[in-house]
């Protein structure tokens, strides 16, 4: 049996989600802008995503915007903004433990004339609102903060670094990557104080290839594509109704808490049994987001032990994002020595995971230490 | 219009009375690598080959591109077919060189006229076809010793060709007639040219690779696989056999000392592919090995390898620098894949300081310790075989 523990890369697609794409290829297929029927029923199954994934953020309808996936919405929220703000100053703060969509675009950024601050993780893995704080200035146009990481689980304090930033300085643009909090965690914009958050629908058993970027009334952002009037105008292109539709139905499965109960019970049970392994250390911290469990196994290669395990079906993801020999940036600035972070592995749960899958990843690390050569 | 393509035979013309197996292989490769494009009559005749399409639908553009791949062809045409009459090479030759003639701002015309039965000579031809050029394209000159376009016209014994400048060949000799070699492919940069260098001089290859999942992944295996299709485009289909070498690497780790890892390593791989090598009618190994490039290739640790195995071994890479063979790799496509970055069974296990002067003595001793052979053994019986053919790329 498959035991699929690396959620936090991607998620299988709900039955109803799956369904619904089906449906909305075969049989709903208008294009929504078109004028007859046919595109006006299309369009109220756009309609319907969009609300159900306005109302889970607590945002309105106008401010969701969909993309292509959490890529795009990080690029879109980056570009968008720096083109939108250049003339009112040319400095960025990001974090610099971002997924790479955000980091990639900063330092595409700092090629064109920006200015990029990089804001370190504390030894928790977490980036501290002080550090954001006295990165501030006049000429700072915007702050990019992830909700939560996903090598780590460490939950960010965004509403905190948010409420600061602005209490300093009002006009500064807030974002934050909420992809891995997504579902997992209730999100709020209003509490967050967030002017930009962006979420992908892959990582919530909606397909692969949508996301949205929710964008604040009144916040303006120049769009990196151009074409026809869809999203008004921010991201043009006759929409991916299956996946977007998909999308909305996913959402509506979310049930936060009773999910977030279940996942910190296995979490738990997974600290346990994982403890009772002569040479495994837990990575992540108690109060991470129990959806992701970084650990280091013994002195066995990331890659070798989740190669050792995909042969029992256990799917993990190696800890340390870079393939060839590169410790993980999260994990070294947590601290992490060179063995530990060569050994790390990220395990994520989702809602269909279950004890068993956790005992067969237990035995299948258990039995990889036994038989692996160390390095 | 009818078109053909006119192949030039390379260095095979010089095996006196081999030529003909040559030929013949020759042949049977062209056939090979058009297969599948449709049907083709290929006959040779006045150290030509002719490649005739035998439906219009054929995709030609493709075809010259797999030709161009070819061993033992030093350039080719292709070239517009005309009857055999003054009048027939008049009316085509502007017609089919069109395009480069309005781009040109100079051209000459070459006339071959090998058969003598053909009323005009061949400086009457050159005269007629460029009085007809100059006509129809009245901004062009004539320049005999620096022109921008040769328009050819050769006349032969089945037919007349017209053809603009011919594309240079892939150069050496068909693959199959030089026999059968085994290469030791990794995955890297070097080996894959290491396979084409050889394929080349006529070499028909059969592949040997070395796995060690879970050290290893699947997707490096893969990409050895992807690297070979890239590499069959020259050498033909060929036979990958995957060696599982999992318990040999972990026994050398456990029971040789460290700066040893690697060069005991190489030593098993050169004693089990000269095994391989035998069971495929093989004569000789190729590494993709260039002196002083890593520890492991110093001249010491070479011989070191090079001691494990009788078979002769061909080390093509042996004088070149790294610059030098990656040229080679953007040239048959290999380059992109080979750096992608999965482990390979090469880079699991690297000691931090590898003996770069192993004395030979000593390595043996070292080998000779833990036992392989039963492993060895073990590996052997447990290949797998994987057909590679460049049509899946």
């Amino acid at each position: 049996m498959e035991h699929y523990l690396d959620n936090s890369a991607t998620t299988a697609v709900s039955q109803c989600a799956a369904q619904k794409a089906l449906e909305i290829m075969t049989k709903n297929y208008g294009n929504p802008s078109s004028l007859h029927l046919k595109g006006l029923c299309a369009e109220q199954e756009l309609v319907t995503a969009r609300k159900t994934i306005a109302k889970s953020l607590g945002a309105s309808n106008e401010e969701i915007f969909f993309t292509s996936g959490g890529t795009e919405a990080n690029n879109t929220a980056l570009f968008g903004t720096a083109q939108a703000k250049k003339r009112r100053g040319n400095k960025i703060i990001v974090s610099s433990i971002e997924h790479s969509s955000v980091i990639e675009a900063a330092k595409k950024l700092e090629t064109d004339g920006f200015e990029v601050v990089y804001i370190e993780p504390d030894r928790d893995g977490i980036i501290r609102t002080e550090d954001v704080l006295s990165a501030v200035d006049d000429s700072t146009i915007m702050v990019s903060v992830m909700t939560v990481n996903n090598e780590t689980g460490a939950i960010m304090p965004v509403a905190d670094i948010f409420s600061a930033v602005k209490a300093k300085n009002n006009d500064i643009i807030c974002h934050t990557d909420a992809v891995q909090a997504f579902g997992k965690i209730s999100l709020n914009v209003r509490r967050l104080n967030a002017d930009l958050l962006s979420v992908s629908g892959h990582k919530v058993h909606a397909p692969k290839g949508c996301g949205a970027l929710y964008i604040k009334k009144g916040i303006r952002i120049v769009p990196l594509h151009y074409g026809g009037e869809q999203e008004s105008k921010i991201r043009p292109g006759t929409e991916a109704l299956p996946l977007i539709a998909a999308f909305g139905t996913a959402v509506g499965e979310f049930k936060i808490d009773e999910n977030y109960g279940k996942i910190l019970q296995l979490n738990g049970y997974a600290r346990e049994q994982l403890a009772k392994i002569d040479g495994i250390v837990i990575n992540s911290t108690p109060n991470a987001l129990p959806y992701v469990l970084n650990i280091s196994a013994g002195r066995v290669r990331s890659e070798t032990m989740l190669h050792f395990l995909e042969e029992l079906e256990v799917f993990i993801s190696s800890g340390s994002a870079c393939a060839k020999g590169k410790p993980s940036h999260v994990l070294s600035a947590m601290g992490l020595d060179k063995n530990r972070a060569d050994s790390a592995l990220r395990i994520s749960f989702s809602k269909y995971n279950t004890i068993d899958d956790v005992d067969a990843l237990c035995a299948g690390i258990e039995a990889g230490l036994k038989t692996l050569a160390h390095r | 219009m009818k078109e053909i393509l006119l192949l030039k035979d390379g260095e095979i013309v010089l095996k006196g009375l081999n030529r003909r197996s040559f030929e013949d292989v020759l042949k049977k490769n062209l056939k090979n690598t058009l297969r599948s494009l449709g049907r083709f009559e290929i006959t040779s005749a006045q150290s030509t080959i002719y490649v005739k399409p035998l439906s219009d639908d054929i995709d030609l553009d493709e075809a010259c591109d797999r030709v161009s791949k070819v061993f033992g062809i030093v350039a080719f045409s292709r070239a517009a077919v005309c009857e055999k009459t003054i009048d027939d090479i008049l009316s085509t030759a502007p017609e089919y060189l069109a395009k480069e003639l309005s781009f040109a701002k100079t051209f000459k015309v070459e006339a071959k006229r090998s058969d003598k039965k053909f009323p005009l000579k061949s400086p009457e031809i050159c005269r007629e076809v460029g009085g007809e050029i100059l006509s129809k394209f009245p901004h062009l000159r004539v320049d005999v010793h620096n022109p921008e376009l040769i328009v050819n016209v050769e006349v032969r014994d089945f037919g007349a060709y017209i053809h603009g400048e011919p594309r240079k060949g892939a150069g050496g000799i068909p693959v199959g007639t030089g026999g059968k070699a085994a290469i030791l492919i990794s995955g890297g940069i070097d080996s894959p040219v290491a396979a084409y260098m050889m394929a080349k001089r006529g070499i028909q290859l059969t592949a040997v690779h070395f796995a060690s999942p879970p050290y290893t992944s699947r997707r490096a295996e893969d990409k050895v696989v992807r690297l070979l299709r890239k590499v069959s485009k020259y050498a033909g289909p060929m036979k990958m056999y995957t060696v599982p070498f999992t318990k040999i690497q972990e026994k050398i780790k456990d029971e040789c000392p460290e700066e040893l890892f690697t060069i005991i390593m190489r030593r098993l791989m050169m004693q089990i592919s000269s095994n391989v090598a035998q069971q495929n009618e093989c004569f000789a190994l190729i590494t993709g090995e260039s002196l002083g490039q890593v520890a492991s290739q110093t001249i010491g640790a070479l011989a070191c390898t090079d001691d494990a195995s009788d078979m002769l071994v061909f080390r093509p890479l042996i004088g070149m620098d790294k610059q030098e063979i990656i040229d080679i790799s953007y040239k048959i496509d290999t380059y992109d894949i080979s750096i992608e970055p999965y482990e390979d069974c090469c880079t699991v296990f690297t000691p931090k300081h590898p003996r770069t002067r192993p004395v030979l003595k000593y390595v043996i001793e070292a080998q000779e310790k833990p036992g392989f052979e039963p492993l060895i053994e073990e590996a052997l019986a447990n290949l797998k075989l994987t057909y590679i053919s460049a049509e899946d790329d």
